[in-house]
């Protein structure tokens, strides 16, 4: 399944927002990085940015899924279900 | 965007993914508020915690426990005390159902045929005359005997300010049954004379810690960064204290803003009701705490402030390995 490339934008931009990250932009930000191997993203990381996206899409995220979200694309696709199931 | 194949070469990267999803989910346990020493300057017994709640006696209600902590995703049960071997039924309840490693004064030699893999950390305060000031009695002896040749026992080596000078000699030893060795300051949280630490000599002290970790690869699990971490306080130009510990218990953790911690962290009673602020006392200045444990967690959770530099990122394997060969998620 291609994810929905404005999700994908937003969960990047949404990810430079609450990680910080410099020299990147949504547009620039390759969506297939490994967000642990490659950005150094933890647990903790990955829940600041669960909690904006649930609010944002009004979804739940279920932290036996974190391992799922390992990056942009996978991300976008998974949020792309559940706004499906609802 | 720095991202870590672009901080470091294949070889450290491929360190750094060895370890960067261990997702390592520790709790720290009371196991009983009784010990067989009363040691001058143990954070538990100086601040009065062993009488903040009783014993739980139930080891029914102990197996239940454990099994709602690792319901809630906890991966590594740090038990301490009190002296846990006065209570293997106890220490059993973790052992069959989580990754367990127990901290003891070695007095009690933990049973093998019970126990054959659980990782055991051997409290050792200085030098047989530290041990018997401190101590009362010199426990050095007596745990070398009882854990000569063990493959899953290591000691947690406290170094006093007497110890200046001295620590070859205590590695030797370690070395010569050969155990591995971890190496902690002694906070003096009783302020015992003698026993407090000027900065002259923790500075003197990070050298001698980073001589016999080059001397003794094979015996000291160590890292120069947690050396430099431990005895100045500071990382990243930050300062260790209250705001940044990364050791405070969840549900009491009401700091704003909040730093970088340990997910759903708890330090429990021996009620298994109770819960501690923190992995040491609630009366430790933490401005002034040398906990190891706390101090290589601060740097473990604080990894993406350690990606501005190749050297930064280093630093953080070299601690993250440490920890994870510590509790025995990797190979010594």
């Amino acid at each position: 399944m291609a994810a929905d490339k404005k999700i994908i934008l937003r969960v990047a931009e949404i990810l430079i927002n609450e990680l910080k990250l410099e020299d990147v932009t949504p547009e620039t930000f390759d969506p297939d990085t490994d967000l642990i191997d490659e950005l150094g993203i933890d647990s903790m990381d990955l829940t600041a940015v669960v909690l904006v996206l649930q609010d944002e899409y009004n979804i739940t995220i279920n932290e036996e899924d974190y391992p799922k979200l390992s990056k942009i694309r996978l991300i976008a696709e998974y949020i792309e279900n559940k706004l499906k199931e609802k | 965007m720095k991202t870590v194949s672009t901080l470091l070469d294949p070889e450290w990267h491929e360190r750094y993914k060895r370890i960067s999803r261990l997702n390592i989910r520790s709790s720290i346990y009371d196991v009983t508020n009784r010990c067989n020493l009363r040691c001058k300057g143990c954070f538990f017994f100086s601040s009065d915690e062993h009488k903040k709640s009783p014993d739980e006696m139930d080891i029914a209600k102990w197996d239940a426990f454990v099994k709602r902590e690792k319901e809630r995703g906890v991966n590594l049960a740090i038990l301490i005390g009190g002296e846990p071997t006065l209570y293997l039924d106890r220490i059993e309840s973790f052992y069959k159902q989580l990754h367990t490693f127990c901290a003891s004064n070695g007095l009690i030699k933990v049973p093998r045929e019970r126990f054959p893999d659980m990782i055991v950390g051997i409290s050792l305060w200085g030098d047989e005359e530290d041990e018997k000031t401190l101590r009362g009695k010199d426990t050095f002896s007596i745990s070398r005997r009882n854990y000569d040749g063990d493959k899953y026992a290591y000691y947690l080596y406290t170094i006093t300010p007497r110890q200046m000078g001295k620590i070859e000699h205590i590695i030797k030893k370690i070395r010569d049954i050969g155990l591995k060795v971890q190496m902690q300051i002694l906070s003096n949280d009783e302020n015992v004379d003698g026993f407090s630490w000027t900065t002259k000599e923790l500075s003197d002290l990070r050298q001698e810690m980073d001589e016999v970790f080059e001397k003794y690869p094979d015996t000291v699990i160590s890292s120069k960064y947690y050396h430099e971490v431990l005895t100045t306080g500071t990382m990243l130009n930050r300062k260790f204290g209250w705001m940044e510990c990364p050791s405070v218990t969840r549900p009491l953790d009401k700091r704003s803003p909040q730093p970088k911690r340990l997910i759903e962290f708890i330090r429990w009673a021996a009620d298994l009701k109770t819960m501690h602020r923190c992995c040491t006392s609630e009366t430790r200045d933490c401005s002034t705490c040398k906990d190891g444990a706390a101090h290589m967690s601060w740097v473990m959770v604080n990894k993406r402030a350690h990606m501005q530099s190749a050297k930064d990122l280093k630093n953080w394997i070299e601690v993250y390995e440490m920890f994870a060969k510590l509790y025995q998620f990797i190979p010594w």
